[in-house]
């Protein structure tokens, strides 16, 4: 195992309009507390807006957590703009209220961690640390 | 302390923080502070009821939260509910509406229509009510940031539709200080914000004076992390922020204060839910009478819609929810509430299905009909336990109320991000407790069904279509309207912006011109500015 000059850094996004932001809070201090340096975005957040911040910020993982329904038109729009800028090897992952009918779309979008409604915090740790740790 | 050791019952501490004894009698609420508090309903301090004979005389209005996609789509809705013995309407609007754009804003890509029903101009709102009565049917508007533009347009739909706007009954949530602490639906800077509130209160006052133009959510509050003592007391230090706002324009407090409404929330412990609104009616009474030298009873009336309450649902084993439910409409009928709304067993998944609607509004029917709930006011009045509890949690929201203004006052701790910071690091404590079982959900932590929730759940679909037809319909309305008439009206809403002149009386003359919410809401912005979010954790 590969030992990290620096600790994970991971953007946590608010995409859209949505301000539901209960549970990217909770999702922000459960990776704060695993050791994690977590930039948390705030709401209202555009695609271009997310690439932007994942580059300026250096991040390992692009986390959204979307809760209003609006995950797979934003995240088409999402996945060209981490492409182009670079941002296709890092790890992207998306929480919140994604129906199982999504998951596949999200995934072939290249959102390897999906993380559902009733997903625990520890399995969220877990799955980034065995994938960027 | 391990199951076998009989010799002291485990401590119970409630969410609000009050220890629970085994058993109460009259020593213990003489201790909490006795029976002073509790009067008779319909006086104060009214902690039994704001009306003499309560549900005898009138059972609670029934308000499911409805809306999606256009205006003709939640019209049927509207008439399915009400076909079906629905009292009131609730609408919910698409985040587009609700932050101030345009169906064809870049930003509103994908969201149009999603969340609730999609409104550009006074056209939608037209078909939204179109065949509602709306003196029998009261509407109430889940608006916020846009909310004197969406107050604005009902206004000028039912007047065109000849009702007399100084008799109109309905409400708007319209409470933009809790948006800032969850929900999110902000718009403007904190200041801009609280001043729309005061002219959206200031003109309903005296142009509409039936007119609820507030609904202060502790709801919301609650969902983020708060304990049911702090999302009483951050309403009522916010609703006490919108008083304040308005005295400071010279309208005496008797004058707007009958029309401040509340909205709270509904999950977690019974004796504990019943307790804080029996506490928060007294306490609010007294709020207003000893802080504000309210006069008319009806300053003092704590009006409620409670039900609720999402945050205490669950997405396992979605049908228990029903049963969830009907635990929490029992609660808001033996706390008093005038209004209720359930949430549906579906919403964690989707936008309610008529099939899940129905079953909340039957949840809500079969009290009256079958349960003897509107029989006889307060019902658990008099109960040791309900009486020490209510003095007990009375306590606790003063505390939480004078901490605040120890710490400079509500306006500062939002706008700081301080109360923010404050519930989502008790809402990450619950998370933690919850996952490791400490604190007890049927479904989640215990008593789970791996793997078969979905298909319980009819899943709302979603039409790109609709969106553009949105898009189309408001460009067909610009290409109609009297162009200069739109463009003087909107011209009025700056100059009025900047000027500090009551805003409502330009946003009327807008939205009758059929300018757009977000023509509209961005003249505002060019003045105001946008909320720049406070991130503290």
């Amino acid at each position: 195992m590969n030992v990290r000059s620096r600790p994970l850094r991971v953007v946590v996004a608010k995409p859209g309009l949505d301000g539901h932001d209960q549970g990217a809070k909770v999702v922000v201090r459960a990776l704060m507390d695993a050791g994690m340096e977590v930039i948390y975005t705030g709401l209202r957040q555009s695609p271009e807006a997310v690439a932007r911040i994942a580059l300026e910020e250096d991040v390992d993982v692009i986390a959204l957590s979307s809760m209003a329904g609006s995950h797979l038109p934003f995240c088409r729009r999402l996945k060209p703009l981490l492409e182009v800028n670079g941002l296709g090897d890092k790890l992207w992952v998306i929480g919140g209220n994604l129906p199982a009918q999504d998951h596949a779309a999200l995934r072939a979008l290249g959102f390897e961690g999906i993380f559902p409604t009733g997903t625990r915090l520890d399995d969220i740790v877990a799955f980034i640390r065995e994938k960027r740790g | 302390m391990s199951r076998d050791d009989k010799t002291e019952p485990k401590t119970v501490i409630n969410e609000s923080g009050i220890e629970i004894a085994p058993l109460y009698g009259a020593d213990e609420v003489e201790a909490s502070g006795g029976f002073g508090f509790v009067g008779r309903p319909g006086e104060y301090p009214f902690t039994r009821g704001i009306h003499p004979l309560m549900y005898r005389k009138q059972p609670w209005t029934m308000r499911q939260y409805t809306g999606f996609g256009n205006a003709e789509q939640t019209n049927e809705r509207f008439r399915y509910l009400i076909a079906n013995g629905q009292t009131g309407l609730n609408v919910a609007f698409d985040l587009p509406t609700q932050c101030g754009l345009d169906s064809g804003d870049p930003l509103a890509e994908g969201e149009v229509g999603r969340v609730g029903m999609a409104v550009d101009t006074l056209r939608d709102f037209e078909i939204a009510f179109e065949g509602i009565d709306l003196d029998r049917i009261t509407v109430s508007l889940t608006i916020n940031g846009s909310a004197a533009i969406l107050i604005a347009m009902y206004l000028a739909m039912a007047e065109k539709r000849g009702y007399d706007i100084a008799r109109l009954r309905g409400t708007a949530q319209n409470d933009i200080l809790k948006e800032f602490i969850g929900r999110g639906t902000w718009i403007f800077p904190v200041e801009p914000s609280i001043r729309l509130v005061g002219d959206t209160i200031e003109y309903c006052a005296r142009h509409a004076p039936k007119y609820s133009p507030v609904s202060v959510c502790g709801y919301h509050i609650r969902e983020s992390g708060a304990t049911p003592a702090q999302e009483m007391a951050y309403a009522f230090c916010i609703a006490k922020a919108y008083a304040d706002e308005v005295l400071r324009r010279g309208l005496p407090i008797d004058e707007f204060a009958g029309r401040l409404s509340y909205n709270f929330n509904i999950f977690g412990n019974i004796f504990e839910q019943v307790a804080k609104f029996r506490a928060g009616r007294g306490l609010w009474a007294k709020i207003m009478k000893e802080q504000y030298g309210a006069q008319k009873p009806g300053s003092m009336w704590l009006r409620m819609i409670a039900g609720g309450g999402g945050g205490g649902l669950t997405f396992e084993q979605p049908e228990v929810n029903i049963v969830r439910g009907a635990y929490y409409a029992l609660i808001a009928a033996l706390s008093g509430a005038q209004t209720m709304a359930l949430c549906c067993y579906d919403e964690a998944y989707t936008i309610p299905s008529e099939y899940a609607q129905r079953i909340s509004l039957r949840t809500m029917q079969l009290m009256i009909e079958e349960m003897g709930l509107t029989d006889t006011v307060d019902p658990l009045g008099g109960s040791w336990y309900v009486e020490t509890l209510t003095n007990r949690m009375r306590q606790a929201m003063e505390e939480i109320m004078a901490e605040v203004d120890a710490q400079g006052g509500i306006v500062r701790l939002i706008s700081e991000g301080i109360i923010q910071a404050k519930v989502s690091a008790q809402a990450y404590r619950r998370q933690r407790d919850i996952e490791s079982g400490k604190f007890r959900k049927v479904g989640v932590n215990c008593y789970r069904i791996e793997g078969e929730e979905e298909r319980k759940v009819e899943m709302h679909p979603y039409h790109e279509e609709d969106a553009q037809r949105q898009v189309e319909r408001l460009n067909g309305i610009r290409a109609q309207r009297d162009a200069r008439r739109a463009r003087e009206a909107l011209e009025r809403v700056r100059a009025d912006a900047r000027s500090g002149a009551n805003l409502m009386p330009a946003i009327l003359e807008a939205v009758q011109g059929y300018c757009s919410v977000g023509e509209i809401a961005s003249e505002l912005v060019g003045v105001f500015g946008r909320y720049h979010e406070p991130i503290r954790f």
